[in-house]
């Protein structure tokens, strides 16, 4: 299937639900792990929109991709209680060991690297989540032994 | 043998499917519980004994076959789970299944109590409803802490031909878990305070607005719907009583200030989420312009209670107008990290110490931020401050969602203000000046401050009017954490 044809699926599938727009980018990103160019204007007919509007909300919201993900994702929380146990070292460390800053992909195109602000896992910081599992109680040696068994 | 291995994602976040797996392949069927809120000691292993439940913990895969095999003499038997004192010395009135049933059975959940709340609610009136929370005295645990009885109050009183009841689970706040925690171990008891209160001011559709970076909670919450909608619960019709109640979760994207209630309804409509101006009130005009109750999880979770054991019963616990439990969170450099249910009314030195141990690290406390992002940086000289709305304004805090996130001598309390200024300047709707810009200023002043230029004045008339020109309280509330580490930690920002 084309994303065009995996778009105007999921939009006919979805569009009659009140507030529909933020369930179809979710449904649209879960296929296919970013929200192409494409889908845009197929978004916007779908739900009598225009297009600046759907590209509005695509990028205001951090959740939401416009470019392909590498095969894994790793966000790791930047936010307070992290901080507070080496959060910011443990940032630092996986940017080094994947050669890439935030928003970026490592190296060897395999990582995507994203911050979060707290995935409620506060009282056991550092936390990660990686390709959708999360990780509490981190430290660089069990980070590394996480990216060593997605490479 | 009943085993029980919790399933919420801040276990699972710590080795508990390993554990869950290694029980299985010895025969035995794990119960999937939620979390006590024990975390320094999960994964957390229970067996069910004559006596009670006795835990094991922290508990790795390799454990597993001697725990089953030696019980009370392994080395990580940690006595019955309900003598523990952390455990003991709580009053949980609305955290009181979390961690024992299995969060998705609805047999469980009956036999412990559930949905007694709402069959009092089905022989009530809208209006007996309102005026029994109204006597709790209960107050919106979401971080305003708005009486919750006045509010549905409004929403009865408003005439419309569709009301919504909207739970707002978008916990955007650092050192919080306890929606999380409710979402995961006990989402049938958030959807029936949702109930109660959509039976209370007339309301026929609810939504939970789950944040994205929770999709453990998010797909507990669609099984626990899809098992009340088959059952009757949910529907067309609860428990046959002629009222509809059309319940769906939607997941969030990622904005923290989705979680102000009214970005919140912009983005459940399908917009961005800018906050709006009020008035309206959202209980007049709220989700599609329909009069809407709002409420956090912990609010909509705190009323079961109240219909079931009457509002005196929860009213009894509290200090001033700070009436009945709050889940409190501890956080950060904490040697017990959990969840700790009491009472308001318990201080900081308290929960900090005598509940959490002190720092991980063993080093000597800094401060403390009570109430997530926007909090303030609390010296320990304070920690005899008890947890109440009231007394937290007093020294220029908040109590927000009850998160305590602990830092120990190392931090840098200057870093800590630019963060909350960066913070601030990444989650700004954009909708005023002060908040938008004011944040990015803050950020480049404090920069300069650390270059060595004075520049103190200059930051205190940023947070000035960041603090009075500001529509919500991302702006609003954002100079709390820079100038309580201003004014607390002076000594770092030379
Ligand atoms: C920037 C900002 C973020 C907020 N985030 C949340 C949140 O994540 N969860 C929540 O329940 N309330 C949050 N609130 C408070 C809500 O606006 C609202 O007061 C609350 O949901 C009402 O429910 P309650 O009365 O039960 O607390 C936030 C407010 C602001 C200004
Ligand atoms: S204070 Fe900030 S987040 Fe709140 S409405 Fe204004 S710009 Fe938006
Ligand atoms: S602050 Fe990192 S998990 Fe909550």
């Amino acid at each position: 299937m084309t994303h065009e044809e995996t778009v105007t699926m999921i939009v006919e599938e979805m569009r009659s639900l009140p507030g529909a727009m933020l369930p179809i980018l979710h449904a649209i990103q879960d296929r296919l792990g970013y929200v192409p160019k494409e889908a845009v204007p197929i978004v916007a007919k779908g739900l009598n929109v225009s297009r600046a509007e759907v590209h509005g909300v695509l990028t205001y919201y951090h959740h939401f991709r416009q470019d392909p993900p590498a095969l894994h994702m790793l966000h790791i929380c930047r936010a307070e209680s992290c901080q507070a146990v080496g959060g910011d070292a443990l940032a630092e460390h996986a940017k080094n060991a994947l050669g890439c800053d935030f928003h970026g992909i490592s190296g060897d195109g395999s990582f995507s690297l994203e911050p979060v602000y707290c995935l409620g896992l506060c009282a056991s910081s550092p936390a990660i989540m990686l390709d959708g599992e999360v990780h509490a109680r981190m430290d660089s040696e069990k980070l590394d032994s996480l990216l060593e068994e997605g490479k | 043998m009943k085993v029980f291995v919790p399933g919420d994602s801040g276990s699972l976040a710590l080795g508990a499917e390993k554990v869950a797996r290694a029980v299985s392949e010895r025969g035995i069927d794990p119960v999937r519980n939620g979390s006590r809120g024990l975390y320094w000691l999960e994964p957390l292993l229970e067996i069910e004994t004559d006596e009670g439940r006795i835990a094991f913990g922290p508990v790795s895969e390799k454990d597993v076959e001697s725990i089953l095999e030696l019980k009370s003499a392994h080395p990580l038997y940690l006595g019955r789970t309900e003598e523990i004192r952390y455990l003991k010395n709580q009053e949980r009135l609305t955290f009181s299944r979390i961690g024992i049933t299995d969060p998705l059975s609805l047999e469980d959940y009956v036999s412990h109590g559930g949905f007694s709340g709402l069959d009092k609610a089905l022989k009530m009136s809208g209006q007996e409803i309102v005026q029994e929370v109204l006597e709790s005295g209960l107050r919106g645990r979401g971080g305003a802490a708005f009486p919750t009885g006045i509010k549905w109050k409004t929403v009865k009183d408003a005439v419309s031909e569709r009301k919504y009841v909207v739970c707002n689970a978008d916990e955007g706040d650092s050192g919080t878990y306890s929606d999380r925690m409710v979402m995961e171990g006990d989402p049938f008891m958030l959807i029936e305070g949702m109930t109660i209160a959509a039976l209370a001011v007339g309301a026929s559709n609810g939504y939970i607005y789950v944040r994205s970076e929770y999709p453990h909670a998010y797909s507990t919450l669609v099984k626990a719907i899809g098992i009340l909608d088959k059952s009757g619960y949910l529907g067309k019709s609860v428990l046959d009583s002629g009222k509809p109640f059309h319940l769906e979760a939607r997941r969030a994207a990622g904005s923290y200030v989705c979680g102000e209630e009214t970005a919140m309804l912009e983005s459940i409509e399908g917009k961005r989420g800018i906050v709006r101006a009020k008035p309206p009130l959202p209980a007049i005009s709220g989700l599609f312009g329909m009069p809407t109750a709002i409420n956090n999880v912990i609010s909509f979770s705190s009323v079961p209670f109240i219909l079931s054991n009457g509002a005196q019963a929860y009213k009894d616990y509290g200090m001033g107008r700070s009436r009945g439990t709050l889940p409190i969170q501890l956080a950060g450099n904490i040697k017990r990290g959990g969840l700790i249910e009491k009472a308001f009314g318990i201080t900081l030195n308290e929960l900090i110490f005598e509940y959490g141990g002190g720092t991980a690290s063993n080093r000597p406390v800094k401060a403390a931020q009570v109430g997530g992002p926007l909090g303030a940086y609390i010296p320990p000289s304070l920690f005899d401050t008890p947890l109440d709305y009231e007394a937290f304004v007093k020294i220029g805090g908040t109590l927000g969602h009850g998160g305590i996130v602990v830092f120990d001598d190392t931090a840098d309390m200057m870093k800590q203000a630019r963060y909350a200024m960066e913070f601030c300047a990444i989650e700004s709707c954009g909708k005023c000046t002060p908040c938008r810009i004011g944040s990015t200023r803050g950020m480049e002043v404090i920069d300069r401050m650390k270059q060595g230029e004075k520049m103190e004045g200059l930051l205190r008339d940023l947070c000035e009017t960041m603090l009075s020109g500001s529509l919500c309280a991302m702006g609003g509330m954002t100079p709390y954490p820079v100038l309580s580490a201003l004014d607390h930690f002076p000594e770092d920002f030379v």
